[in-house]
This record gives structure tokens, C-alpha cells and sequence, in this order.
């Protein structure tokens, strides 16, 4: 495998990564109004108190991977998508306000104002996320230069696909969501617990319903998305692993296996995010004025002796990363356990 | 208005109001972990007792610091695209360094370090508040050797690139560790670290100094205020040895960076110091100044008859730094230095001699002293990046020519507009405005409310055990039926 290949693949580990961990952080927010008294809330916000900082990380690391191994993708994506680039971080500084702020007064008011900012906040980053991904998928104007040719329009509502991007910012947001809710399942008790429990119901029905609709949408609309699965054969089995993965987290549900399901959950966002970069394979940005004018991942990407630098990093980094964040995870398990340090 | 001032504005807007909280999470870190520390050697409560006090306080100012600098990093790409497309290459692993061993580190046990008080033993939370100072301090190595390359580039080649229709220069490595150890990095470092440490000691000398000038927490406030006066001394006088030695390296690397510091406009001997004036381009002099001579001539070459560099011989096409703000940064930086040491030293004789705790004077100084250490660190960078302006990246002479280097003015996004810019700056402008207040109520809710006494673990023995027990119930801590530490 080449240097600029592995590091297609590490991005979206990375950004799988992120998904999987930030996006109960975010479907947790989301479902903030299933909770109905304070002391509910507090459990909802500290189910992730400890680590949602931890997995926001991935997103920096992303952005800073992104930065060093593809400049070209890098620059010309977060200039070209500026408006949408900073909501996102208004979104997620207003989580950051929300989360920090929250508890720190006893004033009812004041709780009730930062509950709703992280529940909107939570709402808006993966709508946001979607959105952007959804105009990749389609592809945006840019010209024979590398540079963005576009407005912001042609990203929220492309001339060619005018709802794609909106559909995959509400299939992020119901990913997330029913994400979110199997992560509460394990982490509340008592009538939390039951209600948290048909949302996981609800969330799982809106996300399947929105997959296949985008799925349908995509085949049909977004010409080369299935060309490298007619490629490479093995692409089918990425397939199947997300089909398998998504329809087990019913089955675990039933089956009350909700730490499956979690898993299960985690597996398909996993796949999911596979899935999409196999469609883009080896683009990293499509040109919807013309083919030739695609960043790819030779044409966008830095030198190969940084990107040699940088996997020697990553080597010796995530094995470490990846066994102390396990560690750091197994000392919160179990149910949400409010103390004189919880938010 | 012109993109290319939007873009500056907001980039400076935005980090210096990011770079309240790292230099501060740096320095209270290792207050953090020498508490830690004690605590699992001792065993004593009053260590645990800091320890919560100070780590809560530690807790808000990370996280704003990292929502604040996720900022800045998405920034680089927004505003400054052509900028990115230049640096991309050499950034790269310095940036995938920084996200793999550092950022995970810091925020990963963070949440041992904040939530773990009652879940893990003393062993691992003084770990893991090890891992979160070091990891911090692991985080400022990546960017501050980012940014001395912007300032003294090595290890790196210019090299010519094109995509499909576009041809440009960028920025390629050669040599990693020569890039990573350019001839500015450590100075820089060991610059940023000293000042982080003392603004963490005048922080929590501010709030010890506070709690005796009203007498509460009288014994806990002697303790703190002498640790971190004791952190405070060290490095303010070592602050001092730093920033001699990096002004040598810069007036050799970046003479023009020095010329602007010191107004000097024309070459000369025997060059006088400032202590302070008004630098004027138009007269090519500074006015209303009080010097001392020889002395910057003594202190750049270490013989006051050398000669040190001025405007008069910069290069043709380098284009001079702004000389007002950098003179004024830098000195308003020297001076708040030498006020820092001067309160440290002072109050470390009284505090030997025992007079410290009566100096109500001197106290009162200490609460405030903790303004013009954050504006200390400020300044630095201030000085140091206005300093390095017109470029982004500073060039090289080979051959008398210039060579290489970005200018900033041709470093900004092609793409983003100024009503955008505006847009996104009032929109950082509203939000840091609202961050400021909360992080001030904040703070001043929990310097308030003090140290709290440390959480009684009843053995369920006697009434009056029963009843404190019962009286914790409204916070949902501890249960009277279920054995300690149970799921």
C-alpha cells in the first residue's frame, strides 16, 4: 500500500473514530428533553462528562491529519466551505459553554438556558457534518485551479442535487441519535433507562429509514458512487459487514444484549464511514465543474517523506492512545454515578 | 475592507483570547501534580483538599482552552488557504505530533484527573494528572516548533508544485529534526514554558493572597501562596536569563525583528536600550525616550562599542515590521517581567523573614499581579509575531538576494470574502465576549465558595452518623444501603 493510500485510510479511521465516539456524545445531547428533572439531566450530562473532551480529540486530530497529509483537500475545503466551517465550531463551542457552564450555578433558569444550548448545539454539529459530507459526495465546484469556484449554496442545496446534502445531515443526526440512545441504555437506571429505551426503538427506525432512502438516492444521483464497487469485489464485503451490523442492532435489542447493540451501533458507523470512502476512492474532493479537475489523493497530498514522517507518528502513537483511552473508558463503565465532581 | 486585515484581525482576536487559558492550564498543571503528589506520599487532607480546589478551577480553563483552540486550528484553512497550501508539508508531522502524543494525553486523563477523585486510587490519579501536565506541556513543544519554523526556517526546501492549472511554491521537508530543532525552537520554548509557569504561581498567589487579605482559609492560603511563590521566584528570575538569550538569537536570526523591538531605524555603536518612547517612521527616530547607551550594543553582542543592525540595512524587497506596536508590545512584555520578579523576590525575603502575612500592601498586589502576567504572555506573542511581519514565513538571504519565505499579505484564503470575515468575527466577538463573562462568574463563584472540607465517609454506627449520611442524600452521594464503591 502507498504512503498517500495509507493515509486515505488513516483519515478515515480517524474520522470513523470520531463518529463513533463523539456521536454518542452528540446523540446524547440530543436527547436531552427525554429527561424530565434535574437529576435526570445531570445523568444524562454525565454520561459523557469525563469524556467527551477526550473524544473531541479525534476531530483535531482529523482536521490536524487532514492539514499535514492532504494541504491541498485541507485549504481549499475549510476555505471554500467557510460559513459552514465556522457554525460548526460555533456549534461546538456552544456545547463546550453548555456542558462546562451548566451546573456550575443552582439557578433553575440558568440550567434550563445551557440545557437547551447543548441539546441545539448537539442537534446542529452533526447536521452541519452531514451536510458537508453530502456535498462532497456530490461534488462541488472547483476549479481548474484546486480552488473552490462556489458559494455556499452549492453546498447546502447543489444545483444538480439540491436535497442531498440536508438528506445526509439527517441521517447523521438520526445516526447519532440512536447512537446516543444505546450509549444512555448502558449508562442510566430506572425511568431514565425505560425512557431512553424507545428512543433507542425510534432512533434505530428513523436511522434505517433515512439509510436506505440515501442509499437509494445516492446510486441513483451521484454517478461514480458505486464505480468502485463494481472494481473491487472485496468493497461488498464492507458492504454486507454494514448491512449485518445494522440489522443486529435490533436483534441485540430484543435479545436484551444492549452492550451488543452499542457495539453493534459502532460497527455500522464504522462501515458506514468505509463505505464512503470507498465511493470516493482515490478522490478526496469531486469536481462538479469537471472530472479532471478533482483534488485526489496524489495531487492534494503533502511530499512522501512527510507522509512517511507522519505514519511513523501514528505508529508509534495509537497503540498508546488507543490502550489508554480502553483504560480511561473501563474506569467509567457502569451506570452514571453523580459525585461532589460531576457536572 | 480589505481581506487581508479582516483575516489578521480575527487571528488575532482569536488567539490571543485562546491563549489566556493554555499558558495558564501549563502552569496550574504542575501545581496539579506536585499536589497529587503530595497527597499519595502523605496522605495528608489538606493535599487532597488542594487538590480538588485547585483542579476544579484547572477543569473550566482546559476546556475552554480547547474550544477556544480548535478555533485556530480550523482557522488555518478558512482564512489563511494559501498560507496552509505553503506550510502543509512541514506542519505536517509537527501537527500529527501534536494530535497523536499530546492532545489524546491531556484530554484523555483529563477525565480521571477531574472526575476520578472518588473512582480510582491516589496512585493512578496522581498518574494520571502527570499525564495531563505532561501531556499539556507536550502539546506547546509542537506549535511553538511550528511557529519558530515560521520564524527561522530549516530543515525544508522551497519547491515547486503544481495542481492541474495552478503552479506555486510551497514548503517541502528535508530533514525533520533539523526542522523540529530550528535555531529559534528551544529558546521559544523554554520562553513560552518559564512564562506559563510563573502566570500559573501568580494565579494561585492571586487567590491565596486574596483569601488572607479577608482572613478565610487562612492555613490553606499560607500554603499555597508559599508554593507558588516559591514556583514564581524561580522562573521569574529565570524568565529574565531566557529572554536575554533569545533576544541574542533573534537580533542574529532576525535582525530586523530586533530593530523593530528596539526602534533602531539607523545602524550604530554603541546603541542605547530604551526604557521606554515613542518610535516615529516618518522621523526615523525614537521620541520621548529615556536610554540608557551602549547598553543594547552590550547586550545583543556583549560589547558596547559593536554595532547593531537597523532599517537602514534591510534588504530591498523585505519590507519593515510595523515598529510602533512591536516596540511598545515588547517593552510593556520586559516591563511587566521585572514587575513580576521585583513583587517575587520582595515577597520571598518578607515570607523568610515573617513578615509576608502582615503585608496587607504587598498582598493586595499579589490579588492583581495575576492582570499583567496574563498580559505578559500576550505581549510575547505580540511582539514576536508583529515583529516578524511583513512575513508569514520568514525568508532567507542567499547570495543577497531574498529568498523563500511567504509574506502574509499573499497568504490569505482565495476565496473568502470580507462580508464573511466580518460575519465570522462578530460571531467570535459575541461568543469570547459571553466565554469571558461565564469563565469570570465561574471563577469567581468557586474563589467564593473556597476549599471545601473533604467529604466524611460514615461507617453507619451512630445516630449522628445516620444523620450526616442522610443529610447528603439531595446531592445523590453515597447511599446508606449500599456498601461503599458498589455499581
Amino acid at each position: 500500500m502507498d504512503l498517500n493510500t495509507l493515509w486515505f485510510v488513516l483519515l478515515g479511521v480517524l474520522l470513523a473514530g470520531y463518529a463513533i465516539l463523539d456521536g454518542f456524545d452528540f446523540g446524547a445531547g440530543i436527547l436531552m428533553p427525554v429527561a424530565r428533572t434535574d437529576r435526570e439531566r445531570r445523568v444524562i450530562l454525565n454520561s459523557i462528562g469525563p469524556i467527551w473532551d477526550g473524544n473531541e480529540v479525534w476531530l483535531v486530530t482529523f482536521g490536524g491529519a487532514m492539514f499535514a497529509a492532504f494541504p491541498e483537500l485541507y485549504a481549499t475545503v475549510f476555505s471554500g466551505f467557510y460559513v459552514a466551517f465556522m457554525l460548526i465550531l460555533f456549534a461546538l463551542i456552544m456545547r463546550a459553554i453548555s456542558i462546562e457552564f451548566r451546573s456550575k450555578m443552582e439557578s433553575p433558569a440558568w440550567r434550563r438556558i445551557w440545557d437547551g444550548g447543548f441539546f441545539l448545539s448537539s442537534l446542529l454539529a452533526p447536521l452541519l457534518f452531514g451536510i458537508a459530507l453530502g456535498a462532497v459526495m456530490v461534488g462541488v465546484p472547483v476549479d481548474q485551479n484546486g480552488i473552490y469556484a462556489g458559494s455556499l449554496q452549492d453546498i447546502v442545496a447543489p444545483v444538480t442535487q439540491p436535497l442531498y446534502p440536508l438528506l445526509v445531515g439527517l441521517l447523521t443526526a438520526a445516526l447519532f441519535t440512536m447512537h446516543g440512545a444505546l450509549y444512555l441504555y448502558l449508562k442510566t437506571e430506572e425511568e431514565l433507562q425505560r425512557r431512553v429505551r424507545r428512543w433507542m426503538l425510534h432512533g434505530f427506525g428513523t436511522f434505517l429509514t433515512l439509510y436506505v432512502i440515501t442509499t437509494i438516492v445516492t446510486l441513483m444521483t451521484v454517478p461514480h458512487a458505486a464505480a468502485n464497487f463494481e472494481r473491487w469485489p472485496w468493497a461488498w464485503g464492507v458492504v454486507i459487514a454494514s448491512v449485518l451490523a445494522i440489522g443486529n442492532i435490533p436483534r441485540a435489542i430484543f435479545h436484551d444484549r444492549p452492550r451488543e447493540a452499542f457495539f453493534s451501533s459502532a460497527v455500522a458507523i464504522a462501515t458506514l464511514v468505509g463505505l464512503v470512502g470507498i465511493a470516493l476512492f482515490p478522490n478526496l474532493l469531486v469536481s462538479s465543474l469537471d472530472d479532471r479537475w478533482n483534488l485526489t489523493i496524489t495531487n492534494a497530498a503533502s511530499s512522501q517523506k512527510t507522509l512517511g514522517i507522519m505514519a511513523a507518528i501514528a505508529a508509534m502513537g495509537l497503540p498508546f492512545v488507543l490502550a489508554y483511552t480502553a483504560i480511561i473508558y473501563w474506569t467509567y463503565r457502569g451506570k452514571v454515578r453523580l459525585g461532589s465532581h460531576s457536572y | 475592507m480589505d481581506v487581508v486585515l479582516l483575516s489578521r484581525l480575527q487571528f488575532a482576536l482569536t488567539i490571543m483570547f485562546h491563549y489566556l487559558f493554555p499558558p495558564l492550564t501549563i502552569g496550574l498543571s504542575v501545581v496539579v501534580v506536585y499536589l497529587l503528589g503530595m497527597r499519595l506520599k502523605t496522605g495528608e487532607a489538606i493535599y487532597e483538599t488542594a487538590g480538588r480546589f485547585w483542579t476544579r478551577i484547572f477543569g473550566v480553563n482546559f476546556a475552554l482552552g480547547v474550544a477556544t483552540g480548535i478555533v485556530m486550528e480550523f482557522q488555518f484553512g478558512t482564512n489563511w488557504a494559501v498560507y496552509s497550501r505553503f506550510v502543509g508539508d512541514v506542519f505536517g508531522s509537527a501537527l500529527a505530533a501534536e494530535g497523536i502524543f499530546a492532545f489524546f494525553l491531556e484530554s484523555g486523563f483529563l477525565a480521571v484527573l477531574l472526575f476520578g477523585w472518588d473512582r480510582v486510587s491516589p496512585r493512578f490519579h496522581f498518574f494520571a494528572g502527570l499525564m495531563v501536565s505532561l501531556g499539556s506541556i507536550f502539546s506547546s513543544v509542537w506549535i511553538t516548533v511550528a511557529n519558530s519554523w515560521q520564524q527561522t526556517p530549516a530543515g525544508s526546501t522551497l519547491v515547486e508544485r503544481t495542481v492541474h492549472g495552478r503552479t506555486f511554491m510551497r514548503a517541502e521537508i528535508t530533514d525533520f529534526w533539523a526542522m523540529v530543532f530550528n535555531p529559534s525552537s528551544i529558546h521559544r520554548l523554554v520562553h513560552v514554558w518559564f512564562a506559563a509557569f510563573i502566570l500559573g504561581s501568580f494565579f494561585v498567589m492571586s487567590i491565596a493572597a486574596w483569601y488572607l487579605l479577608h482572613g478565610r482559609h487562612v492555613e490553606f492560603a499560607r500554603r499555597s501562596f508559599t508554593g507558588a511563590l516559591l514556583l514564581g521566584t524561580f522562573f521569574a528570575l529565570g524568565i529574565v536569563v531566557s529572554g536575554d538569550l533569545q533576544a541574542v538569537n533573534v537580533a542574529r536570526t532576525q535582525p530586523a525583528k530586533l530593530a523593530a523591538f528596539e526602534g533602531v531605524y539607523r545602524s550604530e555603536s554603541r546603541a542605547p536600550l530604551y526604557l521606554f518612547g515613542w518610535p516615529d517612521d516618518r522621523e526615523k527616530r525614537v521620541r520621548f525616550g529615556l536610554s540608557i547607551p551602549g547598553l543594547l550594543s552590550f547586550l545583543v553582542h556583549r560589547e558596547v562599542d559593536a554595532e547593531v543592525a537597523g532599517f537602514d540595512r534591510l534588504a530591498k524587497d523585505w519590507g519593515q515590521p510595523p515598529v510602533w506596536i512591536s516596540f511598545q508590545s515588547y517593552h510593556l512584555m520586559v516591563a511587566v517581567g521585572g514587575l513580576l520578579a521585583t513583587m517575587a523576590v520582595i515577597a520571598l525575603w518578607m515570607r523568610w523573614r515573617g513578615t509576608l502575612w502582615n503585608a496587607r500592601w504587598l498582598l493586595w498586589a499579589f490579588v492583581f499581579a495575576v492582570i499583567p502576567a496574563f498580559g505578559g504572555n500576550e505581549l510575547g506573542w505580540v511582539a514576536a509575531e508583529v515583529g516578524r511581519q511583513p512575513w508569514i514565513v520568514y525568508p532567507t538571504v542567499v547570495a543577497g538576494q531574498v529568498t523563500g519565505g511567504l509574506k502574509t499579505a499573499d497568504a490569505v484564503s482565495e476565496v473568502v470574502e470580507a462580508p464573511e470575515i466580518i460575519g465570522s468575527m462578530v460571531m467570535f466577538g459575541v461568543l469570547y465576549s459571553l466565554l469571558f463573562v461565564l469563565w469570570i462568574v465561574v471563577l469567581n463563584h468557586k474563589i467564593q465558595h473556597g476549599p471545601e472540607p473533604l467529604p466524611v465517609e460514615p461507617d453507619h454506627t451512630t445516630a449522628a452518623d445516620y444523620l450526616e449520611a442522610a443529610s447528603r442524600r439531595p446531592a445523590h452521594e453515597g447511599s446508606m444501603t449500599e456498601p461503599k464503591g458498589a455499581p
